[in-house]
């Protein structure tokens, strides 16, 4: 059932939000132990807060656009009194003492909070396999990886386990491990969403948007997460975009971009399901047009350039002395070093590393100074490109879902995972992975819209568009994605 | 004129001092740079804290309003150009410092290019005055000399993290002691008459260092010393003329100054080697991506500066003005820096003589803050009797004790309770005669051009009158008669 079924059904007093709660967990217990899509289920949590929606309801009162809707978070958002460890051993005992926006929204709106979902470790990976407390597996083949860094949430979402989630992107988190995992995955417009509360990766990159099975149950989670918060100075001083209204609309007249100069790489069953994207929309009355985005295949360098800098600085902080893991030891700074040491993976150790060194004297302008022109090129060439086309289309990811250990002893092989998500986080501006259709061994593909600056609203309408094509494909018995789900009907 | 001819192996020969000053004021806001947490000196440790003071995961730092607008005011009363700026991350490892970075300005600070006068005119340099958050405050507990190295454990009170500071930054244009302690006395009542901070050295909302050198007139500025711990005008004065000569002593015994961190012990009249330059951190500065540019508009400078009070300069020149005291006299110092010259003007508005409203309120008022308590039209009332000749000015100073200790009366009716009236001139004349009797001895010196026999002559007369003459009157009296 979609979040907007169950919202409008517990609204009505038509489904009891308690009910709604108990068969999601119904399809934790019994698919969970498999998955590991969690690394803490708030069961007790999710029931007492049921238990009010369902009061407000009997009450005649209105708990909310998500009213009664489970939705799991991402480990690296605090939730008051609950522990938030980013898949970290050197915050496995921390609760902060706050909730971040994003969860205050979503509580606001009537939305049940079901758990918090595992991550590669502070973000910083695309399979989930650097987590610090054991990897997510792949719901359509538990043999294979989720993607991530948002793994956890995706496969909660393909699961069953929740009906969305929210995930954090910063160079693709959110939007490959949707295409991986067959669900719809949203990054939105750096500043729509507020960070406050999410632990910082990349301050300048990260956003948090949904998870969700379908475009419209997207649409309604960010339009409840986002808009202005004063408590990030980063947050963009407009209201949340209206999406849920224009997803009917169609795709009649749109430019749809096809980016000529797109670095090469992906896979020939990726490629297949973009042509037939493009063909789909070209169908429903779009124009496809050609494109040049010189600098996108750049952005992966600036990337790991840009995210460790300001990685190496935000966690500068996990240093043992008020939070969190501490390794005791002879001296304060003997203490950091082995607080560091034991309390970080080797991925998050690399990046840190990196990142220091890009940003020291006498390195910063060849590196880090370098990587931000290259960001000023790739913000530019888009914004060019945009002068031609209202969306552009490409892969989420350059693969399907690949097995456990594929990627996890060559860092580099694991990096080009993100080459089509990261360069919109370079440049702000919006993506969406939607499921369309299946590749190689009938798993799922993701292909990408993404849309200049704050232009969601058009990007959902041809997210909602590519839904439909896919759908209607399915009832004509071509290829689509299973539901993956576990422990369900 | 080089150095090189003359004046080596000669201390203080030709050595020219230069000094400049970084000066760290807390700003006086109700709350902190980036969080809503108070901003408070001397709560209970660890009371005035939130996620962002703490930098826990996830917090986001939000500029506070009233600290830029400070900042600026402080960019306005020292002449800089106030211009659109940014923060960076300082980033270094240490227990006080709760993201392991400060934000800071970097390469573009909110307020450069200005100028302070000192009192004398002197004009010393701004280079800028850029915003930034205060540390925690560690107190180490156990090992020598309150240092973090060799300590037992430490104990952190993050009550200042995050307290908004301004660090003035001078040009290298000091070249004496006492100009540099005019300096920082100068800027402190520039700073309290703007309300920007409390400016308390002692308290550590205000602190500063001072980097120095020297040099022979003509040569390249030397190697500079940063000193640091300098709690008092005092001390600084002190430092700056205790490194001057160790510097000096270095190089003319043939050695080189190094580039170092220094510490000044107050209690050995010394300073001594912190860190040297090899030792320096890289900060790894880079633009703070949890902030925004920092950008204000012409409408909100002029505002500030609309709003701005009269500095002390200006107010110490209307005060010498409405007086007739000298301008860079102690009077009229002390008076503006108690803030009590609008008390003075009120006493002139109330038809008083502002002359001797200063005398008084300089004299009598040192406890009585900007608002002291007798009523201006009293004191107005007490200058009036006095240089209308109806008191001397030693019963004009008995009359203003009681007005100071009552809070105010009628200054007629207390000289009249006194006793009071005005020794006419021909009693005044009689008494001195008597004096001059009486007292031959003291009056032969005094007649030979002996000033010291001045006191006892004097003395006589004022005994006689019951403290009633005035000294000045009987002085000038005395004088006339001398031969």
């Amino acid at each position: 059932m979609t979040a907007v079924a169950i919202a409008a059904a517990v609204r009505a007093g038509e489904r009891r939000a308690a009910d709604v709660v108990e068969e999601h967990l119904a399809a934790i217990a019994a698919g969970e132990g498999e998955i590991h899509a969690f690394n803490l289920v708030l069961a007790d949590e999710a029931r007492a807060a049921a238990a009010a929606i369902d009061d407000t309801v009997a009450a005649g009162g209105d708990p909310g656009q998500l009213a009664g809707v489970p939705v799991a978070l991402k480990d690296n958002m605090c939730t008051r009194g609950i522990p938030t460890t980013c898949s970290s051993r050197i915050l496995e005992s921390w609760k902060p003492p706050y909730d971040a926006t994003v969860v205050t929204r979503l509580r606001e709106a009537g939305a049940i909070v079901m758990g918090k979902t595992n991550l590669d470790e502070f973000a910083m990976g695309s399979s989930t396999e650097n987590s610090a407390f054991g990897p997510t597996r792949n719901p359509h083949d538990t043999s294979r990886v989720p993607g991530g860094s948002s793994g956890g949430s995706a496969a909660a979402v393909a699961a069953g386990f929740s009906a969305v989630s929210l995930g954090s992107d910063t160079g693709g988190s959110i939007r490959q491990p949707a295409a991986l995992c067959g669900v719809v995955g949203v990054k939105p417009t750096y500043g729509v969403v507020s960070r406050r509360g999410l632990i910082a990766f990349a301050s300048s990159l990260d956003q948090i948007g949904p998870f969700a099975t379908t475009v419209a149950d997207a649409a309604l989670v960010l339009e409840v997460i986002g808009g202005h918060d004063a408590g990030d100075s980063t947050s963009i001083p407009r209201p949340a975009p209206v999406l849920t209204g224009v997803l009917a609309d169609g795709v009649e007249g749109l430019r749809v971009g096809r980016i000529t100069d797109l670095p090469t790489g992906a896979d020939p069953d990726v490629l297949d399901r973009l042509e037939a994207a493009f063909d789909a929309l070209a169908d429903a009355g779009a124009k496809v047009v050609d494109v040049q985005v010189p600098a996108f295949t750049y952005g992966l360098t600036a990337y790991y350039l840009i995210a460790p800098s300001e990685a190496s600085s935000n966690l500068a902080r996990y240093d043992g002395v008020r939070y969190g893991l501490r390794v005791e030891a002879a001296d304060t700074n003997a203490m950091y070093m082995a607080t560091r040491a034991a309390g970080f993976g080797d991925e998050v150790k690399r990046r840190i590393m990196l990142g220091t060194y890009a940003l020291s004297a006498g390195y910063y302008d060849a590196y880090y100074g370098k990587a931000l022109k290259v960001r000023r090129l790739i913000t530019d060439d888009f914004a060019a490109a945009y002068q031609h086309a209202d969306v552009l289309l490409t892969p989420a990811s350059p693969s399907v879902a690949f097995p456990f250990g594929d990627k996890t002893d060559n860092p580099l092989a694991m990096y080009l995972c993100d080459t089509y998500t990261i360069p919109s986080n370079l440049s702000g501006d919006p993506g969406v992975s939607v499921p369309f259709g299946t590749g190689a061994d009938g798993l799922p593909v993701g292909v990408q819209v993404l849309a200049p600056a704050l232009g969601e609203p058009v990007m959902f309408r041809v997210a909602a568009e590519l839904e439909r094509r896919v759908t209607l494909g399915a009832s004509a018995g071509e290829s689509t994605i299973s539901t993956g789900r576990i422990g369900q009907e | 004129m080089t150095g090189s001819g003359c004046g080596n192996g000669e201390q203080g020969g030709d050595w020219e001092l230069i000094v400049g000053l970084e000066v760290h004021v807390e700003l006086a806001t109700a709350t902190k740079l980036f969080s809503a947490s108070p901003n408070r000196f001397g709560d209970e440790p660890n009371t005035n804290i939130d996620p962002v003071t703490l930098g826990l995961p996830g917090a986001l730092p939000v500029l506070n309003r009233q600290a830029v607008e400070l900042a600026m005011r402080i960019g306005v009363a020292l002449n800089c150009t106030i211009q659109p700026c940014a923060f960076h991350r300082k980033n270094y490892f240490y227990p006080d410092m709760p993201k392991a970075y400060q934000i800071s300005q970097y390469d573009v600070a909110l307020n450069i290019d200005g100028w302070l006068d000192l009192p004398d005119g002197y004009r010393v340099g701004i280079e800028r005055a850029h915003l930034e958050e205060d540390t925690g405050k560690s107190t180490h507990v156990g090992g020598t000399g309150g240092r973090i190295h060799g300590s037992d454990s430490s104990l952190i009170d993050f009550n200042r993290a995050g307290v908004p500071l301004v660090e003035i930054v001078s040009r290298p244009d000091i070249r004496t002691s006492e100009q540099a302690r005019q300096y920082v006395t100068e800027l402190r009542g520039i700073l309290l008459a703007i309300g920007a901070s409390d400016a308390k050295m002692e308290e550590g909302s205000m602190r500063v260092d001072a980097n120095v050198s020297v040099h022979h007139p003509g040569d390249p500025f030397g190697t500079r010393c940063e000193i640091k711990n300098l709690n008092s005008v005092r001390s600084l004065g002190r430092a700056i003329e205790y490194e001057a000569s160790r510097q000096i002593d270095l190089i003319e015994s043939g050695a080189t100054v190094r580039q170092e961190t220094r510490h000044w012990d107050e209690t050995d009249g010394r300073t001594h080697t912190l860190r040297t330059k090899e030792d320096a951190d890289d900060y790894r500065y880079f633009l703070e991506p949890d902030l925004v540019p920092l950008v204000p508009d012409a409408a909100w400078v002029e505002s500030i500066r609309a709003a701005m009070p009269a500095l002390p300069a200006a107010r110490r020149a209307a005060l010498a003005a409405a007086t007739g005291a000298p301008v860079t006299g102690e009077a009229v110092a002390v008076v503006t820096d108690r803030g009590q010259d609008a008390y003075v003007h009120a006493v002139a508005a109330a038809g008083g003589d502002a002359g001797r409203a200063l005398v008084h309120v300089k004299e009598a008022y040192a406890d009585q803050g900007p608002a002291p308590r007798v009523p201006a039209v009293d004191l107005a009332a007490l200058t009036r009797l006095e240089v209308g000749g109806g008191l001397t000015a030693t019963q004009a100073k008995v009359v203003l004790g009681e007005l100071v200790a009552n809070d105010g009366g009628d200054a007629d009716a207390v000289a009249a309770a006194k006793g009071f009236e005005a020794m006419d001139t021909g009693a005044l004349e009689a008494l001195v005669d008597d004096a001059i009797a009486t007292n031959a001895g003291a009056w032969a010196k005094f007649a030979a051009g002996e000033d010291r026999a001045l006191g006892a002559l004097v003395g006589a007369v004022m005994k006689a009158s019951r403290g009633q003459a005035d000294g000045g009157a009987v002085t000038a009296l005395l004088r006339s008669r001398r031969p």
